[in-house]
């Protein structure tokens, strides 16, 4: 390349104003920088949002366990579904379909899961509240979705869960579901 | 080196350097933009050719002439070159030839940039295009390139789509910030803001809004990289990440995409219209409050594509509203346009044509738009051809349609000779039938229920799909029709006026046809 600098290139009108123009440039670099940044801010920022309003189920736990009132004038169907993650092998399932629970009681359920392969195997079960509105009001002391889930070769355990729910619950919910599906987490084994 | 030197002559008396040198060591406006329209042009019939591999597969229902595999890889590459390859450096290059000449500077803020600029595309789009020869096939997860499909299940040659995407989004940026600078600091003495043409104005707001989101996007190829090839778990549930966390990324990137592919087009119409009605423009204030508006609504809408993932209801309802917005400085623009050539003395010559193609099909895209932004209806549209009859109507006649309009509209101050008037109006007609008889009939089978980027359908979408098919070859071949009278108008015919349009007005009309290698070196005073 030529040992000319480029603002020769356009004339003398650019001249005086290339400094200008180098200033322009280098806020719209700085900018061009920033968004690049703010893409992975999207990142946390997506999972406060999710927390803060409760859309796809993320629940935050294990709470401390607190008694709360029971409001036996109410009873709030709690449906469970299980769902394996494209190609995990695994057996999961709920050991009961569905409870009936007061609002502000505790209840333990049991989900089951096995490892049917000839390796031993880590699965994470990704948990999800339905109807979203529902899953601030859902407390979890224990939960095998909070941490992963090592299985030998052959192996099958009963995975417990016990949850209450908000007797502040609006009275327009009669029925939550909870959703857990189970992924194959070999590749993020801690 | 011939152009290192011969640029300390003085500026007003030499031409180009001769010989191939010339196009790689450019520093010209004019030269990169024609650059710019070339490599798109190119891309056009590489892009075109796989919409008719597409068209042909789709002709008749069962599995004719490809594989289902190859099938998905043509759905995925005829929309990244479409988007990426086609309408953006069109768009460029325009901007590169006319916004120093509409503006009086003497050439783009930054040259030596504005090359760069330029040269990184043929790289990206080379990478892209390799991958179609290596075994594991092209990327065929949409151009949408949703996680997990583009992580967890896509194809090894994925790195390269992820390294083409960054190199046109670092050249996108680049160009954006030339455009930017040029348009703030170039500007001819007496020329306010609100004097500037309106192809300037919507091509001001349309680099800020790539300045905005193409890191972004390239932020979110960023995590696919990392997620594929370093055991991170942005989109990956099992390792603590969300797939729909990709979409909202994308979507914040893709939804403002989406008027940088369509505010030069508007820029283009507001400045062939009033010249061919032989009136100012209708409103152009509120031209410029209306092209603000949609862009600053672009950033706000973007879960508007996403409306089927499980959204809370009042999410849905605020994106829903939010996109409805959208319809009223649209309007304002498409009544400004009408209002324009109310009571003017019209003339249709072949940009006035494809402009008012563009109002008319534009506006169809834009009320089947309105129909996909009501959420419990796009819980039925969702992912049908309906979609693809939406968006190829403001692409195909609006973008495309924008983008031939200015290139017939500024081919006589570029080559200095007039087009062959009979031709083009030829390739009009036969585009507008042919762009009609392929896309409206999507409606038709999206709203029955067929199923987006799929190779096989049911037989009761078999005649629709045929027309489509013929619309389509049609389309495409008439294309031809635009390469010849190019070219034609190149090599020669009627010589052009420096006015070359009757009713025209603006700087760039007051130079010679052809515009010399150097323009404004002196700049002009605009009263």
């Amino acid at each position: 390349m030529g040992s000319h600098s480029p603002k020769e290139d356009v004339g003398k009108h650019s001249i005086k104003q290339a400094p200008k123009s180098g200033n322009t440039a280098f806020k719209l670099v700085l900018a061009a920088v920033a968004m690049f940044g703010f893409g992975f801010a999207l990142v946390p920022l997506y999972d406060v949002f999710c927390e803060i309003t409760g859309i796809n189920g993320k629940i935050t736990g294990p709470v401390e366990r607190v008694e709360h009132w029971v409001d036996t004038s109410r009873t709030i169907k709690v449906q469970f579904i299980t769902t394996n993650n494209a190609g995990m092998p695994w057996e999961f399932d709920a050991l009961q379909e569905q409870v009936k629970v007061h609002p502000g009681a505790w209840t333990q359920a049991e989900f089951w899961a096995l490892n049917p392969t000839k390796e031993d195997m880590v699965g994470q079960a990704v948990p999800s509240v339905s109807p979203s509105e529902a899953t601030e009001y859902v407390q979890k002391t224990e939960c095998f979705c909070f941490s992963q889930q090592s299985l030998k070769a052959g192996e099958g355990r009963n995975m417990p869960l016990i949850f209450s729910i908000d007797p502040r619950l609006p009275p327009h919910i009669r029925t939550i579901t909870m959703s857990y599906t189970i992924f194959d987490a070999g590749a993020f084994a801690e | 080196m011939t152009t290192a030197t011969a640029h300390h002559d003085d500026h007003g008396h030499h031409g180009p350097a001769k010989g191939i040198m010339r196009w790689v060591l450019t520093t010209n406006h004019k030269d990169i933009g024609s650059m710019y329209l070339w490599f798109s042009f190119t891309m056009l019939f590489i892009g075109g050719a796989m919409a008719l591999i597409i068209r042909s597969e789709l002709f008749q229902p069962g599995m004719q002439l490809i594989e289902p595999e190859f099938f998905n890889q043509m759905t995925t590459m005829h929309g990244l070159i479409m988007v990426f390859g086609v309408v953006m450096p069109a768009f460029v290059g325009l901007a590169n030839w006319m916004v120093p000449l509409m503006v009086g500077a003497p050439d783009m803020a930054l040259p030596r940039m504005n090359n760069w600029s330029f040269w990184i595309l043929p790289f990206a789009f080379g990478m892209l295009l390799l991958t179609l020869f290596t075994e594991a096939g092209a990327p065929n997860f949409g151009w949408t390139f949703y996680a997990p499909l583009s992580t967890t299940y896509a194809p090894s040659s994925v790195t390269f789509f992820i390294f083409g995407v960054h190199m046109m989004g670092i050249s996108s940026i680049m160009g954006a910030i030339n455009i930017v600078v040029t348009i703030l600091n170039l500007r001819a003495p007496g020329m306010t803001l609100m004097k500037m043409p309106l192809f300037v104005w919507t091509w001001l707001i349309t680099a800020y809004l790539l300045i905005a989101v193409m890191p972004v996007l390239a932020g979110v190829v960023t995590m696919m990289l990392m997620d594929i090839h370093f055991g991170t778990s942005f989109f990956d549930a099992a390792g603590g990440g969300d797939p729909v966390l990709f979409q909202h990324v994308f979507w914040f990137f893709g939804h403002p995409e989406v008027y940088i592919m369509i505010l030069p087009a508007f820029g283009i119409v507001s400045q062939i219209i009033p010249t061919f009605a032989r009136k100012p423009l209708f409103g152009y204030a509120s031209m410029v409050y209306a092209t603000s508006s949609i862009a600053f609504l672009s950033f706000i809408v973007w879960a508007h594509h996403m409306f089927t993932v499980g959204l809370p209801l009042e999410t849905e309802l605020f994106f829903m509203y939010a996109t409805m917005l959208i319809a009223i400085p649209t309007g304002v623009k498409v009544f400004n346009w009408v209002s324009t050539m109310f009571r003017g003395s019209m003339t249709f010559e072949t940009p006035m044509l494809f402009a008012l193609a563009f109002v008319v099909l534009f506006t169809i895209g834009g009320f089947s738009g309105l129909m996909l932004a009501i959420a419990p209806a796009d819980f039925q549209y969702h992912d049908t051809y309906f979609v693809v009859a939406h968006f190829h109507y403001v692409l195909v006649p609006g973008a495309l349609f924008g983008i031939i309009a200015g290139v017939y509209y500024w081919l006589p101050k570029w080559t200095g000779n007039y087009y062959d008037e009979k031709l083009g109006k030829f390739h009009f007609w036969m585009s507008f039938i042919g762009v009609n008889v392929t896309f409206f009939p999507m409606h038709f089978i999206g709203l029955a229920g067929m199923p987006r980027r799929i190779p096989d359908y049911a037989l009761q979408f078999a005649d629709f799909n045929a027309i489509a098919t013929v619309g389509a070859f049609i389309f495409g071949f008439s294309q031809l029709v635009l390469l010849y009278v190019v070219i034609k108008s190149i090599r020669g015919g009627e010589k052009a006026t420096d006015e070359v349009w009757e009713g025209a007005e603006g700087l760039e009309w007051t130079i010679p046809s052809p515009a010399p290698y150097h323009t404004f070196a002196e700049p002009p005073h605009v009263k």
